[in-house]
């Protein structure tokens, strides 16, 4: 059903990645960080389905690779989140500045 | 042409609820611009023919994580709206450096040679994607090896998001 | 594809998407809201119409109905499907459903006081005083979704569709009937918002927890959930009949057929677990008129009409183990609910019981086989069920506008502080009215008598004495009861201030009182036996029977007409009727004078007023067991003495472990790295400088590192 060129996937994911990484970048919040991270994600996703789709639907391994990100996505959300909630518990911030335990 | 027409306006609302992701001050409201925008993306997943795919995005991104998300914008919700400004100081910078990077990208993408579609319909790959995921000879390790991940990473969580106790045994 | 195939796709669609815009962007601003939702209603309800126009005008549309599906969820070798299907049993659906929400939400932009300004006073989660209500947006949100979820269960083609439909609503009606969830009352014992939202949500998933049993059994039997698929092939349905289930006794097909009623018996409030719909009265009254007459419980007898096929599978002159099972849960539903009804003195809890009791109706119409008659019944019903709960909001609204004047305190719902309403809510009394004679089966004149009077036929020509006795019983009963609540609402003089000050409400909750009005009265007109004395022949030979009898794969037989069962019936509903005025309309109830049936019938009545101590009951069985053996058997014991006794001994060997462990790391390995260790402290020492600790400086680093490294890389290539 699809005439539409793989670029036009490709340049959809890379927009898709570079809003999620001025997310990461611009926010303070580290839940809204989080979200960019996840909107980068998404994007890989992307790419990925759309290079399965325009190689050899019959080999899945892009959509296998796919589902391994889904679970390191999950992995990592369910991480991140614990860690913002611990931090906020203990330095009562969400703010990703002032998160600077570690330096010196 | 029908299906450019759907990609098109797809892509643009998924794009536009992604920008309002990142840029709305409210989190509450960039959690929901992000289930928005990942609704996009399992649409986009459709005309690629990968239904799973879309109901695995749904069901796990929109149904788990972005559900996560809003329960942690609501458990840390005072502090940030005391603080009240939500971008950095140097957003300009992560803005153009993110233009820059998207451009180059972009570059790159036009001036290659891309595979034109295969031919005939996918068929069901979810039955040997099925299949390949617990396959010895293909992907059985580094599934196997995700599971113990998310049991890793749902331990570990549990354990990072205690409160902290004052009695340290 | 043709157009009312694309038309019905749509028709849930706009609902669904008023409920994402009204969440994402309007939520601030009221008109937006309401307009939003009250819009895509409006669109919904065109498409609908449009569908049912064409359905209606085509030449035997129950040979080709609307069917329409894709493939939607792969499961290996085969794929689930979602697909529409109108045949015409989802037309007559589609009639009223579409028309009910509408004016629902029309309604509720009145009922939620739009136009007024912000109390104070209010808080959200609390009823408002006489401000505009403080989660407007919220509420029309919840009401859309409530729609649209209804809609996706009327033109589902197949099972699962309907459930995801059905289990929406489930969330909805929680969300909707705990809507005030601040409310506390000074009485304890009285049911609060959020408590009632949790015994509904409850009730109901227990009974579909069973039904999707049922569906996946039926599903691993059958192959497919469509129902064209099921009831339209005899193999498939021969099949289920003559394998035997797990129960012994039983065939497939009944067990199904046992299992997806009882889904219905939740949701439609059917004995025993009808317990919960009294409750849902907590939430705001458009919610009650949604619940009970457009969506929720006419969706439960929706699903039993839809499966009649399988459920009447092998049956032998109209009864297999399932149709029984109906017709005795429906008539004794019926005669039950229309008793207790009598002795409430709650306004919306009078009509709760109706509504049980109306639904046990339809049940046992099924029970007997009388399909047409169950359909019909639904249809007239949806019609001036919401009739009467949006006119009991108006008139609570009324006595609520008098308390705001008059600064009396008192239940604004109960009865017996009004009285005299009809000179100063004209309106309101006039359509209540109608609504209330149309529940009571007004002879000849109403929507109510020509569906309860086909049930009551049907019966009656069919032999099912004991029903026909039961269910004419309980058309007495609801006539008394109806005329007890107009008498005691509207007539005599006001028994309090506020009664005396309410006045009538604004047009956006009297014009869909009007509109359902004439449904009430003009609905039934098309379902008049064939064979009734001039009327019969006047509105052409019973359309709705000729029409709906396509939805079943073997076209029954209709039943003779016979004078009996209609006289009765007007007999019936005539003498209740005339006894209820006797009581209570002709010297209308003084101020605190009692209820006369309390002199005449004390302890019967206590009984009543008390639902049979139903709720007690289920307390003292049910939910005192279960917060026992939570609280002995799993906390006290398993928890305290197994778990944590286990866990203290592990937590002991370690202890003595890690103290062997302790010594061996002092003196063999601490010293030496010690001393590494102060070496590259001091080397870091240096160059801790760049290390700021924001993550985002790092990352602006790299990145900024990795757009250098693309921009050199482009250089080299180009």
């Amino acid at each position: 059903m699809s005439v539409i060129p793989l670029s036009w996937y490709l340049i959809f994911a890379a927009a898709l990645f570079c809003i999620g990484l001025y997310g990461v970048l611009a926010r303070r919040n580290a839940v809204a960080i989080l979200m960019g991270i996840e909107l980068m994600l998404n994007a890989v996703i992307v790419n990925l389905i759309a290079f399965w789709r325009y190689n050899d639907p019959t080999n899945v391994s892009g959509q296998a690779f796919a589902i391994i990100v889904f679970a390191v996505a999950a992995a990592e959300a369910a991480v991140g989140l614990a860690l913002i909630i611990s931090i906020y518990r203990r330095q009562n911030t969400v703010v990703a500045e002032d998160i600077n335990l570690m330096k010196w | 042409m029908v299906s450019q027409v759907i990609f098109i306006v797809f892509a643009c609302a998924t794009l536009l609820a992604a920008y309002l992701v990142v840029n709305v001050n409210n989190l509450i409201h960039a959690a929901l611009w992000l289930v928005a925008s990942l609704l996009g993306i399992a649409a986009i997943f459709v005309l690629l023919d990968a239904s799973f795919m879309a109901t695995v995005e749904i069901v796990l991104y929109i149904g788990a994580i972005a559900i996560l998300i809003v329960f942690a914008v609501m458990l840390t919700r005072r502090v940030m709206e005391d603080i009240g400004q939500q971008k950095t100081d140097s957003w300009w910078l992560a803005a153009a450096l993110s233009m820059v990077f998207f451009v180059s990208v972009t570059l790159l993408i036009w001036n290659t040679n891309w595979p034109s579609l295969p031919q005939g319909d996918v068929g069901d790959t979810v039955l040997i994607l099925g299949k390949s995921l617990v396959d010895p000879d293909k992907y059985v390790i580094p599934f196997e090896i995700a599971s113990v991940l998310l049991i890793v990473a749902l331990i570990g969580s549990i354990a990072v998001a205690l409160p902290p106790s004052d009695d340290n045994k | 594809m043709e157009i009312s195939t694309l038309f019905t796709w749509l028709i849930p669609l706009p609902p669904l998407l008023s409920f994402v815009v009204i969440v994402l962007i309007t939520s601030n601003n009221r008109r937006a809201s309401h307009l939003v939702a009250l819009c895509a209603m409006g669109i919904s309800l065109f498409f609908s119409w449009f569908v049912v126009y064409g359905a209606i005008v085509s030449d035997h549309f129950g040979d080709h109905p609307i069917a329409s599906s894709i493939n939607w969820l792969p499961t290996g070798n085969t794929a689930l499907r979602m697909g529409i299907a109108v045949d015409p049993l989802t037309v007559v659906m589609l009639t009223f459903v579409p028309l009910a929400c509408f004016l629902i939400i029309l309604y509720s932009i009145g009922y939620s006081n739009f136009g007024q300004s912000r109390d104070e006073r209010d808080v959200p989660g609390n009823p408002p005083h006489h401000g505009v209500e403080p989660m407007y947006s919220r509420f029309f949100a919840y009401l859309s979704l409530f729609a649209g979820a209804m809609l996706v269960l009327t033109v589902a083609d197949n099972l699962l569709m309907l459930f995801f439909g059905w289990e929406i609503m489930g969330a909805c009606s929680y969300l909707l009937i705990g809507f005030w969830y601040g409310r506390t009352y000074e009485d304890k014992l009285q049911i609060v918002p959020s408590g009632a939202a949790v015994k509904a949500f409850m009730t109901t998933r227990l009974a579909d927890v069973i039904m999707l049993i049922g569906i996946a059994y039926l599903y691993y039997e059958a192959g497919t959930l469509n129902f064209r698929d099921i009831f339209f092939n005899a193999d498939v349905l021969d099949h289920l009949l003559h394998t035997p289930s797990i129960i012994g006794g039983l065939a497939v097909a009944h067990l199904i057929g046992l299992l997806l009623f009882i889904g219905t018996v939740g949701k439609s409030a059917q004995f025993p677990l009808h317990v919960w719909l009294p409750d849902a009265m907590e939430g705001p009254t458009p919610v009650s008129a949604m619940i009970h007459a457009a969506a929720m419980v006419s969706a439960g007898v929706y699903m039993v009409l839809r499966m009649f096929p399988l459920l009447s599978a092998g049956a032998y002159h109209g009864a297999n183990p399932v149709l029984t099972v109906m017709a005795f849960i429906g008539a004794f539903t019926a005669l039950f609910a229309a008793t207790i009804a009598i002795a409430q003195n709650d306004v919306k809890k009078v009509l709760a019981y109706s509504t049980i009791s109306q639904l046990g109706y339809m049940i046992a119409a099924l029970g007997i086989g009388a399909y047409i008659a169950a359909a019909f019944h639904l249809m007239t019903h949806a019609f001036f069920k919401a009739l009467l709960f949006m006119g009991s909001g108006s008139i609570i609204h009324g006595v609520e506008h008098g308390m705001h004047h008059t600064h009396e305190k008192l239940d604004p719902q109960d009865m017996f502080n009004m009285g005299g309403l009809a000179k100063r809510m004209p309106i309101t009394f006039r359509t209540f009215l109608i609504g209330g004679l149309s529940l009571a089966g007004f002879p000849f004149v109403t929507a109510g008598f020509w569906s309860k009077d086909e049930i009551l036929a049907d019966a009656f020509a069919h032999g099912h004495w004991w029903v026909f006795v039961t269910l004419l019983l309980s058309a007495f009963l609801t006539a008394f009861y109806t005329m007890r609540q107009i008498s005691l609402t509207f007539l005599g003089e006001p028994r309090t201030e506020s009664a005396k000050h309410a006045h009538e409400s604004t047009w956006t909750m009297t014009f869909p009182l009007v509109v359902l009005s004439v449904f009430a009265i003009f609905a039934g007109f098309v379902g008049v036996h064939q064979d009734f004395p001039v009327l019969g022949k006047m509105l052409g030979k019973n359309p709705f029977e000729h029409f709906v009898i396509y939805s079943l794969p073997n076209h029954g037989s209709g039943f003779v007409f016979t004078w009996t069962p209609v006289m009765l019936s007007v007999v019936v509903g005539l003498s209740g009727l005339f006894l209820g005025w006797l009581v209570y309309g002709r010297n209308s109830l003084k101020v605190g004078q009692q209820d006369p049936l309390i002199k005449w019938f004390g302890p019967l009545y206590e009984l009543l007023s008390n639902k049979y101590y139903i709720d007690e009951l289920y307390d003292l069985v049910f939910v005192r067991p279960a917060k026992w053996l939570s609280e002995t058997v799993s906390f006290r014991f398993v928890d305290r003495i197994l778990i944590d006794g286990l866990l203290h001994a592990i937590a002991g060997w370690t202890m003595k472990l890690g103290s062997g462990a302790v010594w061996f790391e002092k003196w063999g390995i601490n010293y030496a790295p010690d001393k590494f260790g102060d070496g590259v402290r001091a080397s870091g020492d240096s160059v801790r400088i760049v290390q700021s600790g924001k993550i985002q400086d790092y990352l602006m680093l790299t990145m900024s590192a990795l757009v250098v490294v693309v921009i050199i890389v482009f250089m080299v290539i180009n």
